[in-house]
């Protein structure tokens, strides 16, 4: 065991009173399993030794480990009005949308359906009630043998979230919106937002996740989505960041693709000061495919951070992973990927590829990547490419008019297309692109 | 008689690139209304001449000045350039990946425009001018839609350029070996596009190895540019002249030939 650092004490201290608190009302599985977590936590603590700690050795979490973030104050609940999400949504009002206000879920600012055959969306407090079975089959199941202490402190104040729940061959008419939104009104408040997504044999859902701010203020976010991809299904997985520039964002995403099922995932950072994303997706089943890709934008002094995990468990699985940045002032990257295959899983195909535009002299990005082969049939491809804008492609656009500024934004929006175009869901297509175009001036006003 | 102003003057240019110098005290005039063509060997500095004009960092200007409509064009970005009429018809255009051609012109139009305090244009009027513009040089329109140059023809390319001259209406276009590559209707249809677009207050440089070109765009006057400055001019007769004996009969008379205008 861990020695316990003060860092952990203000976590240890909020546990208490949480669990005795207005969460004590929860089923006996989810008490016992946040005990469980905080007690893990707590042996655990923060990943902040970095030295022979191969996962976290580029990433230092000292500076937010020693900020004692606390749970916001509920009774100071934050007032966000419908009018204030605008920034952080898109698609149709039809679509399901679950909202969260600094980690507390918003019933007025939500918009669920009537309850439809075979697909559930709510929040996880009301699923422990209406659909336990499943919670407590899924809930940490993929999350929870996880190394680092961030996970563990996520599911020590598990209670509300997000819950999304396809049954077999039915496919979710919509796409699924969650969005977590900070209001900046709860300076230094931590939360732990939570998804559970679960498409049964056959099934089919595309879910965004969202995670932004109303203020540039400093807090934590600690998220873990666990995605349940069983035979047959397809889900669609889209993460988009674009919190407060001072914020900290760790965000853990677990996945198991079934046999013959997808998993097509983006992840798009454009916020925080530091930005954390452990993928981990374990191909369980032959014939299933993930597609993963990334995006981040990045300037100043952010850092962003994308581990990702595949791990192919079974014969005749694919993977493709592409990860893009954009990196300016003195911002920083990091993306360490591993490929992992199993000694019976031959025929796997795994591709891996990391590429960065670098906009400034300062900036710098890693790409670590990592291969743990055990089978002997196998293809794996892996790439990586770290360039500037093209002088001779920026004069050519010059020389038709258009000002260095503008001609900047198209070369670096063309360089992000290639990820936007992944993203098999169009309103998200033109939301990404969009906020693309917005970020890419202010990257560059950072660097100056 | 009314004395015309040059559309572009061109006045001991000096230019280099890192330590070495290209251009070497390159003296030009042109007036509205006139075709000049530029010969000269490879590397004798051509397209260093027009990529300097328009404004290229890569290459620094060492001395000399350059008029163009009366203005000072070498302390002008490359963008103001454009948008005062310049225009430069590259050699070689770029592949930009990821950047469609339909938006970039458009982008392009539409700063040109407003640099002028004239209508912009949405993309479907603009399309329609892209359209019409199209046929002048028989482009291909589905070519549009793709990322700019991407895996063009070679003769696509140039007629995309040429695509991009008709919208813009520039004041003074450089046509950087655009007959290159060009098979003999392709030469004919694009030559015959960049004719349409001539007034008597325009004027065209073409640069080109090759005399054919010069009997559908006529020049008024030929000039040869050789190791970094022009050594000789004259009528259409010249570019003949070139095409039959080469350059090297003018090494031995560079020093004596007068030059500039
Ligand atoms: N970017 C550059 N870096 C180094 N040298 C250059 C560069 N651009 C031009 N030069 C050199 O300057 C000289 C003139 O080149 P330029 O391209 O202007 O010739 P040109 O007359 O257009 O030739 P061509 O008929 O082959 O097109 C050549 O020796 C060339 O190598
Ligand atoms: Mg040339």
């Amino acid at each position: 065991m861990q020695q316990q650092t003060a860092y952990e004490t203000p976590y240890l201290e909020a546990f208490d009173a949480f669990q005795g608190g207005h969460a004590s009302g929860d089923p006996a599985f989810i008490q016992a399993h946040r005990r469980e977590a905080i007690e893990r936590f707590g042996a655990q603590g923060f990943p902040t030794a970095r030295r022979g700690n191969e996962a976290w050795k580029y990433t230092d979490v000292g500076p937010l480990a020693r900020i004692p973030f606390q749970l916001p104050d509920p009774s100071r609940g934050a007032l966000v009005k419908q009018g204030q999400l605008k920034t952080a949504s898109f698609g149709s009002g039809e679509w399901p949308k679950l909202v969260f206000v600094d980690g507390t879920y918003s019933e007025e600012l939500s918009n669920l359906p009537r309850s439809r055959n075979g697909v559930t969306i709510c929040n996880l407090a009301e699923a422990m009630t209406r659909r336990p079975e499943v919670v407590e089959q899924h809930l940490g199941r993929l999350a929870s043998q996880e190394e680092n202490g961030f996970t563990a402190l996520n599911a020590a104040f598990v209670h509300d979230g997000a819950f999304v729940h396809v049954s077999k061959d039915y496919a979710a008419e919509h796409p699924v919106l969650i969005i977590n939104l900070s209001s900046g009104k709860h300076p230094d408040s931590v939360s732990h937002p939570r998804a559970l997504i679960v498409a049964e044999e056959g099934a089919g859902a595309t879910v965004v996740e969202m995670h932004a701010s109303l203020k540039g203020s400093r807090y934590f976010t600690n998220a873990v989505t666990e995605v349940v991809v069983t035979p047959g299904a397809t889900v669609r997985h889209y993460r988009v960041q674009r919190q407060s520039p001072h914020a900290y964002h760790i965000a853990t995403i677990k996945a198991e693709v079934g046999r013959d099922a997808t998993f097509d995932s983006a992840a798009v950072d454009m916020g925080a000061s530091l930005a954390r994303n452990n993928l981990g997706v374990t191909m369980a089943g032959e014939e299933g495919h993930a597609a993963l890709n990334g995006l981040y934008l990045v300037g100043d002094a952010q850092h962003v951070d994308n581990e990702v995990v595949i791990d192919h468990a079974a014969p005749n699985t694919s993977s493709r992973e592409l990860y893009k940045g954009i990196l300016d002032g003195k911002s920083r990257s990091v993306f360490h990927g591993s490929i992992i295959v199993r000694k019976d899983a031959q025929k796997v195909n795994a591709s891996q590829a990391d590429k960065n535009l670098l906009l400034s002299e300062q900036a710098e990005a890693d790409t670590k990547p990592a291969f743990w082969i055990y089978a002997d049939d196998v293809k794996c491809g892996h790439g990586a490419a770290n360039g500037q804008l093209d002088e001779n492609a920026l004069f050519y656009l010059q020389a038709r008019g258009i000002d260095r500024a503008s001609a900047r934004t198209m070369l670096v929006r063309a360089f992000a297309r290639e990820i936007v175009q992944l993203i098999d869901l169009a309103p998200l297509r033109d939301y990404v692109d969009r906020q693309v175009i917005k970020v890419i001036p202010q990257l560059q006003s950072g660097a100056a | 008689m009314v004395l015309d102003s040059p559309v572009l003057e061109v006045r001991n240019l000096w230019a280099s690139v890192g330590d070495a110098p290209i251009l070497k005290g390159v003296n030009f005039r042109v007036m509205p209304g006139e075709v000049h063509a530029i010969m000269g060997p490879n590397g004798s500095g051509k397209s260093t001449l027009a990529n300097v004009l328009a404004g290229h960092p890569l290459y620094q200007v060492t001395e000399g000045e350059v008029l163009f409509r009366g203005e000072d064009l070498l302390s002008m970005a490359p963008e103001d350039r454009a948008r005062r009429g310049f225009f430069l018809s590259f050699q070689h255009p770029i592949e930009i990946a990821g950047v469609r051609l339909d938006q970039f012109m458009r982008a392009s139009y539409n700063a040109v425009q407003k640099s002028r305090g004239q209508e912009e244009l949405d993309a479907l009027k603009f399309d329609r001018l892209v359209k019409s513009k199209s046929k002048l040089v028989e482009l291909d329109p589905t070519l549009i839609r793709r990322s700019v140059n991407e895996g063009f023809s070679g003769g696509e390319k140039k007629r995309t350029e040429i695509l991009q001259m008709s919208i813009l209406e520039p004041t003074l276009a450089i046509l950087d070996e655009t007959d290159s590559g060009l098979d003999v209707d392709a030469l004919r249809v694009v030559a015959e596009g960049i004719n349409q677009l001539r007034t008597t207050d325009n004027a065209v440089v073409v640069i080109t190895h090759y005399q054919r070109i010069l009997e559908y765009i006529v020049p008024d006057v030929v000039n040869i540019l050789s190791n970094g400055r022009f050594v000789k001019s004259g009528r259409r007769e010249l570019a003949f002249e070139i095409e039959a004996r080469g350059y090297d009969w003018l090494q031995e008379t560079e020093d004596r030939v007068g030059v500039g205008p």
